[in-house]
Formats: C-alpha cells, structure tokens, sequence
C-alpha cells in the first residue's frame, strides 16, 4: 500500500447549514433551470435523421459502376466468408451481346437475408471486385420473413453507383 | 349564493316564465350549489391531467428533451399555427394519457382482499376531493356597497382544520392499498407512507400557527380560508412568516408524497410502492388522488402563504371591483397556483430521493423543533406586542 499513490481524505462532518439541505436544494434547482432554458437535444427522430458519418456499416449493397455494369462477377467469396450465412447467390451467364462478355460471369441471382445479416462487414472486406458494400442505410424493416430478404434488385437499388477507378475490365478488354 | 339565486329567480320571472314552474329560493340555492361542485370537480379533474402534462414537460426540459410533442388530434391539428402549437405544447397528450388507462382491460389479482383492494383507490380520491368544497376561489367585491363575499362552496367555522382533518384521511388509502395488495412491497411503501405522514403532519399545521396569529389581529374567524386571505391586503404572509413558510412548504411535500419524500413509492428500492399491485383504473384514481393533493397543496400554500387572489401586495384588485375583480382574483389565484406546481415539480427533477432514516430524522429532529420554536416565538412576540404596546 504504501507505494501506492493513494491519498485518504477524512470525509469532513458536515456543517449545520449543509445539514439543512435547504442551501444545497437550491443550488441544485438553480442548475436544473439552466438546463430548463437550454435549447433541447432531441432529435425528433422519424421526422428529422441523423447525420451519417462516412464509412458507417449500415446495411450491405450492391454496386455498379460508372458505365452501369454491375461490378460482382459471382466469386461467391462473401457468400463463403459470410459467418451467418446470410448470403446466397445464383451465378449466371453474362449476355454475349452486351459488351462485358470478357468478364464471363455476374450473379442471376443475389439474396441477402437482413434477418440473418450481422452488419460485420467482412463481405465488403473479401470482395476482390469493390461489388458488395455497407453504406449509409439503417433503417430496415418488413411486414414479413420473406420481405427481409434483399434480392438482386432490392440490393442494386440501395447500393446505387460507385465509380471505379481502376477500370481493370475495360484495360482487359482492350489489351 | 342565496342572493344570487334570488336574482336568478327574478330573471326568468321577467322572462315569463310562471311560479308555479320556478323552485323557491333555497332549491335554486341547492341546485346552483349542485351545479357549481359538478363545475368545481370536473375542473379541477381537468387542471389534473394538465398538471400530469406539465410534469412531463418539466422533466424533459429539465433533461434536455422536448417532451410530448406529437399527440394531436385531426380537429385541433387543422388549425393553422395555433394547432401547431398546441400540438407542439403537447395538449392532447392528457387526454391520450387519460384514455390508454380507460381502455386496458381491469386486472384483478388472485391474492388480495378484494373489498379494500377496491375501497383503497376511492378513499385516496375521496378526500381530496371533499377538501375543495371548503376553497375559497376568489371574492366578489359589491361595487356600491364595498361588501366581500366568497365564491365557494361552504364557509365553515373551523375552516382550514377541518380541511387538514379531511385531507389526513388520504393515509388511509395508501396504507389499505399496501395491506389489501398483499405482497411484500406495496405493504412497505405503506408502512413508510403512513408513518411519514403522521410525522409531517404534526410541523405542518405547527407552521400554520402564525398566520393564524397573524389573522387574528384583523378578523373574527382566523382559522378561514377566506379571512386569513383577506388579512393579506397589505404585506403578504411569507414576508410577514417566512420561517414558516419554508416549513410548511416542506412538511407539504412530505404529505403529498412529492420527492424528496417520495417514500410511500419509491420506485428503485419498492418497485412502485403502494400501488405496484394496481393497474389501469384503479391505479388512475391513485394517480389523480396524487396529483388533487399536489394542486390542493398549491392552493393551500397559495392563501396561507402568497395573497390568495391579491394581484400584488398592498395592491389586491389592482382598483377593479364587481365582476372584474372577480376574474382577475381566478386568474392571479391560478397563476400563483401553476407557479407552485412548477415549483413542487422542479424540485423533484432536481433532487434525489432521502433515505428513510433521513426522512425521519428531518421530520422529527428538524422541522419539528423549527416549527415549535418559531410558533412560540410568534406566540410572545404577539403577547408582548398586544399586552404592552397596545
């Protein structure tokens, strides 16, 4: 104990004005009306949101990029990495017509199920493509199991575009 | 009241109205007296809900909040601005309030004695209640003749000590309802409640003492309402008794059960005291029975202590007289009477509740000594003042 930096303070018998509370209930008074003439904190919550601050891990989406193509090539490496397997996707064919043949694959079909999802984000963290990211959106909810489920066009419509900058599949297919 | 009744009765007499339809003047007395404690109740059930809003309100201003702020209802929201304030100001939240507890379903316990589980809720309204009959609410001062007269239900002779006797009998639906409930914990809030209340009891109507003092030296009938009002024409009693006024604003937060003395339902240490058993209705009669003594002891304090209905000190009716006075007189008694509410409720978002033992030793050890000592010093100060300097 004693090379400890403790110091012990005799509490003080109180004087005979302290123990008329009266003194000490209207110090106390005069801060609570402060606080009173305070402009309140609240956030009056449906009606106005909250600032989101950037990089926030709300609910994870689907991106495309500048051109309008949809960045995931199917890899299923989040539906792998995903601890609750929340993720499901049904690789298919891209159109030969449409000018990304070269990158051979994209998801015909992409589910999430947000009743599963923990918002870890490791799928945004193992996607090679930048194609799956949890952005700004918090607030979720269904009148049904089957309504929680995101599907492809659910996801895309969240997720909304995200330039990229690398632009490898257009250097791949020129070279 | 019986002169206004006669009027009343010469009114429709010149209207035609033959005699054989007409009450003679002591009916007309009765109904209108009838009619007036209707008035009364349901106005003063009304300034309940609306305390219950300003006690939410305070306590989210007092935490920062914005407080009820939404409930509104498609009449009163079509208003432009003025139904955006009143929403904002929360005016409908009572009457949802009010109406959630109507519209739950009625519980009622396997384990309690169900004749005092019911009896309990009543006798805590009962009383407070039966008190404002005895409140004078303002004056009506004649214009020609200079006479003053109550506007109130009964002016009895022993005044505001039968009121006390009335209002004490509260305890006992606190302690029926802890007993009745059968259950450890609405049983210890009401042992607390009930000797609590006898204890600041005692300093309550010791602190009154000087006023009544105070009063004697201008009316007959000291111990009225209405004349220890009307002996506030010049200063008020708080400047004249402030010692006893501090008292007896203490000793009456302790009989309304108002923190800091909240024991009888503390809701940390006895889940929520004598009525942790009691839901929807019945505990809304418990509820309101809180509040009717909150506003009662505002009103009280308010005569005793504050000028009553006067305007100002030495300034009572500000120079009206007649119907005019008589307004202003309800409205300075109900702005005096909302301050205190706001007083009372401020005081209980500001401070935590005592222990027990503190409790019990402010009551007996503090107040009662102070409110002694300073009925006796009125006492001898009025004896030396009325035998040698007179």
């Amino acid at each position: 104990m004693a090379t400890q930096n403790i110091k012990v303070i005799t509490r003080k018998p109180l004087r005979w004005w302290e123990k008329l509370y009266i003194p000490q209930v209207l110090a106390g008074m005069k801060i609570t009306l402060g606080i009173m003439l305070r402009k309140p904190v609240t956030l009056k919550y449906p009606f106005e949101r909250p600032v989101i601050p950037k990089g926030y891990r709300g609910v994870p989406t689907l991106v495309k990029d500048q051109n309008g193509r949809e960045k995931c090539v199917s890899c299923q490496l989040c539906e792998f990495v995903c601890p609750p397997k929340a993720i499901r996707i049904t690789p298919g064919e891209i159109d030969p017509e449409s000018g990304n043949e070269h990158i051979e694959k994209a998801p015909a079909e992409f589910e999430i199920n947000m009743l599963r999802c923990i918002y870890c984000g490791m799928c945004q963290e193992v996607c090679p493509e930048a194609a799956i990211v949890l952005q700004g959106e918090y607030s979720l909810n269904g009148y049904s199991r089957s309504g929680m489920i995101n599907d492809k066009k659910k996801l895309y419509e969240l997720g909304g575009t995200i330039p990229d900058p690398v632009r490898k599949w257009d250097k791949k297919k020129r070279a | 009241m019986d002169a206004f009744a006669q009027g009343l009765l010469e009114i429709l007499k010149g209207w035609g109205v033959s005699d054989a339809w007409l009450p003679d003047t002591v009916t007309t007395g009765l109904i209108l007296k009838a009619i007036f404690a209707v008035v009364v109740v349901l106005a003063i059930m009304g300034c309940c809900l609306y305390t219950v809003l300003l006690e939410r309100k305070t306590a989210a201003w007092a935490q920062g909040r914005v407080g009820p702020s939404i409930t509104t209802m498609p009449l009163i929201a079509a208003i432009p601005l003025v139904g955006k304030v009143l929403t904002y100001c929360g005016f409908i939240q009572p009457l949802a309030d009010g109406g959630k507890l109507f519209m739950r379903q009625e519980p009622l316990p396997e384990h309690v004695n169900k004749f005092y589980y019911c009896l309990a809720p009543c006798l805590a309204l009962a009383p407070a209640i039966i008190t404002m009959v005895m409140i004078p609410f303002t004056s009506y001062i004649n214009p020609e003749t200079g006479e003053e007269t109550a506007l109130m239900l009964c002016n009895m002779n022993p005044g505001f000590v039968f009121m006390f006797a009335i209002s004490s009998l509260g305890v006992y639906g606190v302690v029926l309802g802890g007993w009745a409930s059968n259950s450890k914990y609405p049983f210890l809030g009401s042992i607390r409640g009930s000797a609590q209340m006898i204890s600041y009891e005692l300093s309550l109507v010791l602190a009154i003492l000087p006023v009544v003092l105070i009063t004697a030296g201008t009316s007959d009938n000291p111990l009225s309402l209405f004349s220890i009002v009307q002996g506030q024409g010049g200063f008020w009693n708080i400047i004249l008794a402030p010692l006893s006024a501090v008292i007896y604003f203490v000793a009456l937060l302790a009989e309304m059960n108002r923190q800091p003395f909240d024991m009888p339902e503390s809701e940390t240490d006895t889940v929520g005291g004598f009525h942790t058993e009691y839901g929807t209705f019945k505990f809304g009669l418990f509820f309101t029975g809180e509040y009717l003594h909150m506003i009662l002891g505002s009103i009280l304090f308010v005569m005793f202590f504050l000028g009553g209905w006067h305007a100002l000190p030495f300034m009572p009716t500000l120079g009206l007289d007649g119907v005019l006075g008589t307004l202003l007189g309800i409205v300075c008694l109900v702005v005096k009477v909302i301050f205190m509410l706001f007083v009372i409720i401020w005081i209980r978002w500001t401070v935590p509740r005592f222990r027990f033992d503190q409790v019990m030793r402010i009551g007996w050890k503090l107040l009662l000594p102070f409110a002694i000592a300073n009925a006796v010093a009125y006492f001898v100060f009025f004896g030396i003042y009325e035998t040698l300097l007179k």
